[in-house]
């Protein structure tokens, strides 16, 4: 047989006759081989970038198109099927008067937020909007049950299918208010649902190298590369091999100056399963023929170092020299007697958590270029300035010659903190000065980059007779992997945020990162807040039980208040809004508690239950600077720019900052022109993570915007409470005389603006003294969730039926795209209680790997509460995180409340739900 | 890769003997098993071979149903309530858009412990019709699928049709699927079970098969024996033996452990034996 397959291969070399493709009513003449994936084919051959790839393997429906009308995946279909076929893609909708309607329903109504997914979304309802029936939710999500979406929670999605097919009218577009707290339309949502939005991969030129990296199969391991020359030579078209010795700069990076310690490339011994060992980089038609495991290294396995019990084990290899005990960092809290303190009432538990993956649908990706001796960076990122410095670090330049140019991001979350393919494609396109481009493949995105930390908690609460807290003691151990990564900031926010939005006199937390060579753990939404909850919320149930109170009404009893002070000293004078959030939900609550009782008599296999789960959340950094800069400027014209670096990662910070800034000129928002990201234009608005830049990137918006109308009034001699009117070519400031500034009159820079200033918000926080007492955060978020569950106690399934979510955002700045905020939060909350669980090479794709699907999320009733927080810009704080800490503790309350049996562990999976009920009742 | 078209039987089953590469149809198992690393110098397209296409159809005392039949297709073909299970079982394959590309002999072939369409068809008691250069042979499905990826075709054979015999007007059958989530999910467990009684209620034939609690999918034979003769009326009296779910031997792995899955193999067989006999009285009555 191995004779026949081999005349075979130079029969199939030599043909490559071309294939007529109909795509969007339009023929195509390709030449790639028969058995190319559609997706490529259209993405590489045709430019219809529209047509997103998240996995290659059908497991989240991004590709989505039509062929013949049906929603099929396009990374599965070969060329030559889809050959003389009519195939429908994204870029074909608008053209279709009908579908354009769909388009719009999505962008009016929030059913996009980072965008990946959406041309896979709107494929496969256009499938249904053309056949002629009338549609039930349930027929709707079965038809869209095959596409992913880690950003909305779906409801938007599904809402807006359904305001689309019942052909009402839609909302009077947006675009022109811009008042803080409208509506406003997302403002870059016409780019996603046309799939004109250039994300990581989308922008590749045409010229570029392609890079693929040797990683290690071993999670622990010594190794020795061979002949390199010999394996180039045996690749044609591979240009050139990157190991160690190339790398021009410093072999290290991570996200703190003072904690670089994963290398680029290892060398000589690799820590995770799925390091990096070198860099191959060869012509786009070499890739597919490209077979890694002929790449020439010897491999020693050395013993894996797993577990946080591995880790700490002292006869455990030490992974890196200046941690002798393997112990990445500590954290604590600690105030108050904790034995004089304690109350008479005590609970105590043990909680566990696994790795969490993003899991977001666009893979890391991007491609570097060489200008003379400066390097560009396209990349889908969350900390464009951080990567500049990064990048600069490894190539031994200086930050100023290096210029990142952040993608459209299709979801971070917190996992597009940290570098991915950023040094290995800039080193390559370096050393050789052609472009280089990096895609990392789905199993690449789940292997190699952080993770969600894995928790160990062990946590006691007392009260008093009275119901009042009186302690709270408690310890986490992190699997943080085998390098630093966001370790460091998990290991300080957890003590600070554990005993939970509630007024306890003595406190006692601390906290462990443990080295392993697990998969590396980092920034995921929440930074191990998210894991504390479970405990905090679970002791809270324990404690109201034993009293006897409601479990709602014990929350109110020790809520934080306005005037109270958390553990570090902090008084929180104001924006307080953890009761207010309480008593919204209390009429259900006790509505729910009634019907849940009457449900479950004389229903022994369903039982149903509700828990309640509440949050508190620091923005920001933790007593870090974490200052933003944003620049507004006017042309002479009277143009008026924003130049944001904060970046938008489907949370919508585009949209909430031209509200802003709008609202703070007094201007309509279709005034304001966006220049996003780009190092070179905009200043540092830090990460978008910590959920910090409503809160900080607002507050520079209103600054800059403060100030422009403050220089206006001087070159104008107005008062300061005289009335700026942004006119064209011309600003008009009515006080006590009214005067017309001609900007065509005032110099311009080399940019054409003739008035531009920028405006500097870093939160007044504190460094925590040697007793943790200071100021770690400016400003907090709090929220309540509660949760309506149904368990098949028999099968151990647990269905979550209803959610009703209160948060105090100080301000809703846009109403929407809180609620998509908070939906989506939802979704990633239930992941981590009900399925989610990344075990290294097991679970590194999207069918081993669950997130929640259209069919897995309840109904979810908002409330938002807005306490106008003084510091935050229009009052408003943050959201991102908030959204998912409350959810998997309400979910596993609402499971103990409906069995009796306290799951400890997450995910509470079917087979661990039936394995506890039958130990309990065993017992 | 070498890509080859077969234009029709006689060709894919040659260019299978000279070439050896494997078969594309819908393309849902081999493209996902080339981004896993998988290298196959070449695929053989049987996707335009129209021995292999056409309606799923009654012919004579058999139900065909073409190999390169989609699973969307399996649900919206006009069948009697005896293909309840399996139209469920198609339902719940990925999403849509692998119900739409996926194909019924591409599930068996590709002979996943997990193939959702494969239980479904077991309890019908399917045979498999196989052509090959020598001409065409009939097995039944239980002797096809040997083994997790494992089957019993031959070199240079492929499966051209499912022949599903046809039951008494009396016959009914259900699925149950246990997973994670609701959409795009192996199964933890499935079960389908296919009931057909006489006249007077009593059960003339049932078939229960029960899937990814074994290398293959597995019927359940002893139990099937207990229920022949018995009234549909009194199928919720009859306890579950353990016997019954002997021949399960499930591994624990991420989706669940072993002894979770034979227990939820017991229920989803009487839950889906329960949702047959429903159908079944309303057929009687």
């Amino acid at each position: 047989m191995n004779k026949s397959l081999k005349s075979a291969e130079s029969l199939g070399a030599m043909e490559r006759k071309s294939v007529r493709l109909n795509v969007n009513g339009q023929d195509y003449s390709v030449r790639s081989p028969g058995g190319a994936r559609l997706a490529e084919v259209l993405r590489d051959d045709l430019g219809l970038t529209g047509t997103k790839v998240g996995c290659n393997a059908g497991d989240c429906g991004a590709c989505t198109v039509l062929i013949a009308g049906k929603q099929v995946c396009s990374c599965l279909v070969s060329l030559d099927q889809a050959a003389g076929e009519a195939i429908e893609t994204v870029e074909g909708l608008q053209a279709d008067s009908r579908l354009r309607g769909l388009q719009q329903s999505f962008v009016e109504l929030g059913a996009a937020q980072c965008g990946i997914c959406t041309p896979g979304m709107l494929m496969a309802a256009a499938e249904l909007a053309r056949e002629n029936k009338a549609w039930s939710r349930t027929e709707i999500l079965d038809r869209m049950g095959g596409v992913l979406c880690r950003c909305t929670g779906y409801t938007k999605i599904v809402d807006a299918i359904e305001h689309y097919l019942s052909g009402a009218a839609l909302p009077a577009p947006k675009a022109e208010a811009g008042e803080v707290g409208g509506r406003l339309t997302k403002v870059d949502g016409l780019s996603r649902v046309e799939g004109a939005a250039r994300y990581g991969a989308d922008a590749t030129p045409e010229d570029a190298l392609y890079l693929k990296a040797v990683r290690s199969p071993h999670a622990h391991a010594r190794f020795v590369i061979g002949d390199v020359a010999k394996f180039v030579n045996a690749n044609p078209g591979v240009i050139r091999v990157i190991t160690v010795r190339d790398i021009p700069g410093k072999n290290e990076y991570g996200i703190f100056e003072h904690y670089r310690d994963q290398p680029v490339l290892a060398d000589g011994l690799v820590r995770f399963c799925g390091e990096a060992i070198a860099a191959v980089l060869c012509e786009k038609d070499a890739v597919a023929d490209l077979d890694l495991a002929s790449f020439p290294v010897t491999w020693e396995p050395l013993p894996p170092v797993s577990g946080i019990d591995g880790g700490l084990d002292p006869k455990a290899a030490m992974l890196h020299a200046s941690r002798p005990d393997n112990v990445l960092t500590r954290g604590r809290m600690i105030r108050g007697d904790m034995e004089a303190g304690r109350g008479r009432h005590s609970v105590s538990g043990k909680f566990q958590t696994g790795y969490v993956e993003h899991a977001y649908i666009e893979p890391e990706a991007g491609f570097a270029r060489r200008v003379g001796d400066r390097m560009e960076v396209f990349v889908t990122t969350q900390t464009p300035y951080m990567d500049r410095d990064g990048v600069a670090h490894v190539l031994g330049i200086p930050q100023t010659e290096v210029r990142i140019l952040p993608s459209a991001v299709g979801g971070g979350f917190g996992g597009k903190i940290d570098m991915s393919v950023q040094p290995l494609m800039a080193i390559g396109a370096w050393l050789t000065g052609r472009p280089v481009a990096y895609v990392y493949s789905r199993l690449e995105s789940m292997r190699v980059t952080p993770k969600r930390h894995p928790s160990r908690i062990e946590a006691t609460m007392t009260c008093g007779d009275d119901g009042k807290l009186k302690t709270f003691a408690f310890h986490a151990d992190f699997n943080t992997g085998p390098y630093a990564s966001a370790g460091p900031i998990v290991a300080n926010r957890v003590p600070l945020h554990a005993m939970g939005p509630y007024r306890v006199p003595a406190v006692h937390c601390t906290t462990r990162a443990v080295l392993t060579t697990d998969a590396i753990a980092g920034a995921f939404r929440g930074f191990g807040v998210p894991q504390a909850a479970i405990a905090h919320e679970a002791l809270m149930d324990g404690l109201a039980d034993k009293l006897g109170m409601d479990r709602l009404e014990f929350r109110i009893l020790n809520s934080l208040m306005p005037g109270d002070s958390t553990a570090t000293g902090q008084e929180l004078s104001s924006s307080v809004g953890m009761k207010e959030c309480l008593e919204v939900l209390r009429p259900a609550w006790n509505e729910q508690k009634k019907a849940v009782a009457e449900f479950n008599k004389g229903n022994d296999r369903f039982r149903r239950g509700i828990g309640v789960g509440c949050m508190w959340y620091g923005i920001g950094n933790t007593s870090q600077p974490n200052p933003s800069s944003m620049r507004i400027a006017i042309g002479a014209d009277g143009k008026i720019t924003l130049f944001s670096g904060a970046v938008d990662i489907g949370q919508g910070v585009n949209t909430i900052m031209v509200q802003m800034c709008a609202d703070a000129l007094g201007v309509s928002a279709d005034r304001i022109n966006l220049v996003l990201g780009d190092t070179d234009r905009t200043l540092d608005a830090g990460k978008s993570s910590a959920s910090r830049q409503t809160f900080i990137s607002g507050n520079a918006v209103v600054l800059a915007a403060e100030k422009l109308k403050e220089s206006i009034r001087r070159l104008t001699n107005a008062g300061p409470d005289s009335k700026i009117t942004f006119g064209q070519g011309k600003v008009l400031v009515s006080g006590a005389q009214e005067v017309s500034l001609d900007l065509g009159s005032l110099p311009g820079d080399g940019e054409g603006n003739v008035l531009s200033e920028v405006g500097y918000y870093n939160p007044p926080t504190t460094d925590l003294d040697e007793h943790q007492q200071g100021i770690p955060y400016a400003s907090y978020a709090f929220a309540a969730q509660f949760a309506l569950v149904e368990v098949d106690v028999l099968l151990g399934y647990t269905k979550v039926l209803k959610i009703w979510a209160a948060h105090d955002v100080g301000r809703a700045v846009n109403p929407t795209q809180v609620e998509g905020q908070i939906q989506g939060g939802i979704a990633q909350g239930l992941g981590l209680a009900l399925m989610e669980e990344y075990i290294p090479v097991a679970t590194d794709n999207l069918h081993n790997y669950l997130i929640p699907t259209f069919g897995d999320i309840p109904e979810i009733e908002i409330h938002i509460i807005e306490t106008l927080d003084p510091l935050g810009p229009f009052g408003a704080k943050g959201i991102g995180e908030p959204a998912l800490v409350p959810t998997a503790p309400a979910i596993l309350n609402a499971i103990q409340d409906a069995t009796g049996c306290r799951p400890t562990q997450v995910p509470v999976t079917p087979s661990r739900l039936w394995q506890l009920l039958r130990d309990n009742r065993g017992s | 890769m070498d890509y080859r078209r077969a234009e029709n039987l006689e060709d894919a089953v040659r260019l299978r003997r000279e070439m050896g590469y494997p078969f594309v149809a819908g393309g849902t198992d081999i493209y996902p098993a080339i981004e896993n690393g998988a290298r196959f110098p070449g695929l053989i397209d049987v996707s335009k071979v129209e021995a292999l296409r056409g309606k799923i159809r009654r012919e004579h005392d058999a139900w065909i149903i073409p190999a390169l039949a989609t699973w969307s297709e399996v649900v919206a073909a006009d069948l009697p309530p005896q293909f309840d299970a399996l139209k469920q079982a198609a339902a719940e394959v990925g999403g849509r858009q692998i119900q739409n590309a996926g194909t019924v002999a591409g599930n068996i072939c590709n002979a996943s412990p997990a193939a959702d369409g494969i239980p479904a068809l077991m309890s019908l008691g399917a045979g498999i019709v196989i052509a090959g250069s020598s001409g065409e042979r009939e097995i039944p499905l239980e002797e096809f699928v040997l083994g997790n990826r494992k089957t019993a075709l031959q070199e240079g054979e492929l499966l051209r049709a499912v022949k599903v015999p046809v039951r008494a007007a009396r016959c009914a059958s259900a699925f149950r699927k246990l997973g994670a989530r609701r959409y795009l999910v192996i199964s933890i467990v499935m079960a389908a079970a296919t009931l057909e009684c006489d006249a007077g209620g009593r059960i003339t034939y049932a078939g229960i098969s029960v899937g990814a609690c074994a290398a293959r999918a597995l019927r359940l034979a002893a139990w099937e024996q207990a229920l022949l003769g018995r009234s549909i009326a009194d199928l919720h009296a009859l306890e579950v033996a353990p016997a019954y779910l002997a021949p399960l031997s499930p591994m624990d792995d991420i989706r669940g452990s072993g002894a979770y899955r034979v227990h939820a193999a017991g229920v989803l067989v009487r839950e889906a034996l329960a949702k047959a006999a429903v159908r079944l009285n309303e057929q009687v009555s």
